[in-house]
């Protein structure tokens, strides 16, 4: 099989993170639980992952990396946790559903008031919109980094000193970006990053978390066990443990902190440019042969490793159909969760292919892949 | 059980400060290994460092460098 789904998830991991993982279910007790081995072998190992995090990430302290189970899980807890009813919130129309599912219910239901920075048909955004929109009582702007269906990304550093003039919180989606390209959220200047560990960072599904600048205050979404303060009858204000209830994922984590240990050794900048360069091959591989159509702007200096495009009139359904059957290859049909921009683009009727690459492609796989698109498209 | 001793015991609020301490200490080979919480103390994090009681000043020190947040220390015979 030739795997182009990677923005989904990345399937092919460095085998030393399913070593990791392995080795830890034979290992690991309960992190924060006591001092027996195995205990502490958990709580070696999940310290140990939040400061490799926040080296990457460019999180000034371990413990303001919380580990979560996905980016969807930590944006729900950023968003949920820092806005208030009646507060004002702007978003982009770049954003998954990670993020705008929790933002309509806050609309619903606490009569939170929500703008959204429009993207263009290339699914750009303009700064101006940011200017424009951002009010006194602007709590946060939400913001994703890179698009989940066409690779473009948002300069949040231009973004966060807009907010960061109102006093508003920046919160980003990351999950397209981390570990694909350098993330460092004090130059970002980020409030909270959210990210996943199975996709860029190369970990197990079930690992992701957040990284908090010092000072910001977040309500758990989770309060319960913690292995400290036991007869509070509240959660421990002191991060990571106010947002981590419940035992931790010390197995996935295991694998997550060996993914990096895989990534730190290769070079992001490294495995970026390789993304990047296959990216840039299928593109010019497909972009010209007559009947396909690709979303998204390829003139910007930096994108992530997406291609997202249609054939004819074709449903996406049936040409992802078609590449998984004929030809082996892996890709994403349909809507991506990203609703708004599917309007922008114009494909919320068929959806769109999307191609994803990663560090184990390679270009006879990409040259394999615009094969089958020329072939499907003749 | 084993017979009592004067120690020194640093708590945390965190089960991370507790690990920072653990790291720390293992860096510039100071001595002391991680407990659980004596009862005599009410502390927020489960778990302790105890070490020998003329560690207290390196302790205190290396906790101060790493910006560890240390949630008191104290002297118990345990």
């Amino acid at each position: 099989m030739i795997y182009l789904d990677n923005a989904a998830t990345t399937l092919q991991k460095p085998p030393q993170v399913i070593e990791a993982v392995a080795e830890a279910m034979h290992s690991l007790g309960n992190s924060a639980r006591g001092t027996s081995s195995g205990s502490l072998r958990a709580s070696r190992t999940v310290y140990e992952a939040r400061v490799k995090i926040a080296e990457l990430l460019g999180c000034p302290k371990a413990e303001h990396v919380v580990f979560t189970c996905n980016s969807t899980e930590a944006l729900n807890i950023a968003i949920n946790g820092t806005i208030l009813p009646g507060d004002h919130v702007i978003s982009t129309d770049l954003e998954h559903n990670s993020v705008l599912r929790p933002l309509y219910r806050l609309e619903a239901e606490q009569g939170v008031e929500l703008s959204f920075v429009p993207a263009d048909a290339n699914g750009n955004v303009s700064y101006k919109d940011f200017e424009t929109l951002i009010r006194p009582d602007t709590k946060a702007v939400v913001c994703n980094h890179a698009s989940n269906l066409t690779g473009g990304m948002i300069d949040l550093a231009r973004v966060s000193r807009i907010a960061r003039r109102q006093g508003a919180l920046l919160i980003v989606d990351a999950s397209q970006t981390a570990g694909c390209i350098p993330v460092d959220m004090e130059q970002i200047g980020a409030d909270i990053l959210c990210f996943t560990g199975h996709k860029g960072l190369l970990g197990p599904q079930g690992t992701g978390g957040m990284c908090l600048r010092a000072g910001v205050e977040i309500r758990p979404l989770k309060v319960g066990g913690t292995g400290v303060q036991s007869y509070s009858k509240y959660q421990p204000q002191e991060y990571p443990t106010r947002l981590e209830a419940g035992t931790l994922n010390s197995h996935g984590i295991a694998g997550l902190s060996a993914a990096v240990d895989f990534i730190r050794e290769i070079g992001i900048d490294a495995i970026s440019a390789k993304e990047t360069a296959l990216m840039r091959r299928f593109y010019e591989g497909i972009s010209r042969i007559e009947g396909v159509t690709v979303y998204g702007d390829f003139s910007a200096s930096q994108r992530m490793a997406i291609v997202a495009l249609n054939i004819r009139d074709y449903d996406s359904g049936a040409v992802s159909d078609e590449l998984s059957q004929k030809y082996d290859i892996a890709t994403r049909p349909g809507a991506h969760c990203a609703p708004r921009m599917h309007q922008a683009l114009g494909t919320q009727d068929r959806g769109a292919v999307r191609f994803s690459f990663s560090w184990f492609n390679t270009e006879a796989e990409i040259d394999e892949a615009i094969r089958a698109v020329r072939e499907i498209a003749l | 059980m084993r017979e009592k001793e004067l120690k020194l015991v640093i708590t945390f609020h965190t089960t991370t400060a507790a690990m920072a301490m653990e790291k720390a200490c293992n860096a510039r080979s100071l001595p002391g290994r991680l407990i659980p919480v004596p009862r005599e103390i009410t502390s927020g994090c489960g778990m302790a460092w105890c070490a020998p009681q003329e560690s207290r000043e390196a302790l205190e020190q290396a906790a101060k460098e790493e910006g560890i947040d240390v949630s008191g220390v104290y002297a118990l015979m345990i």
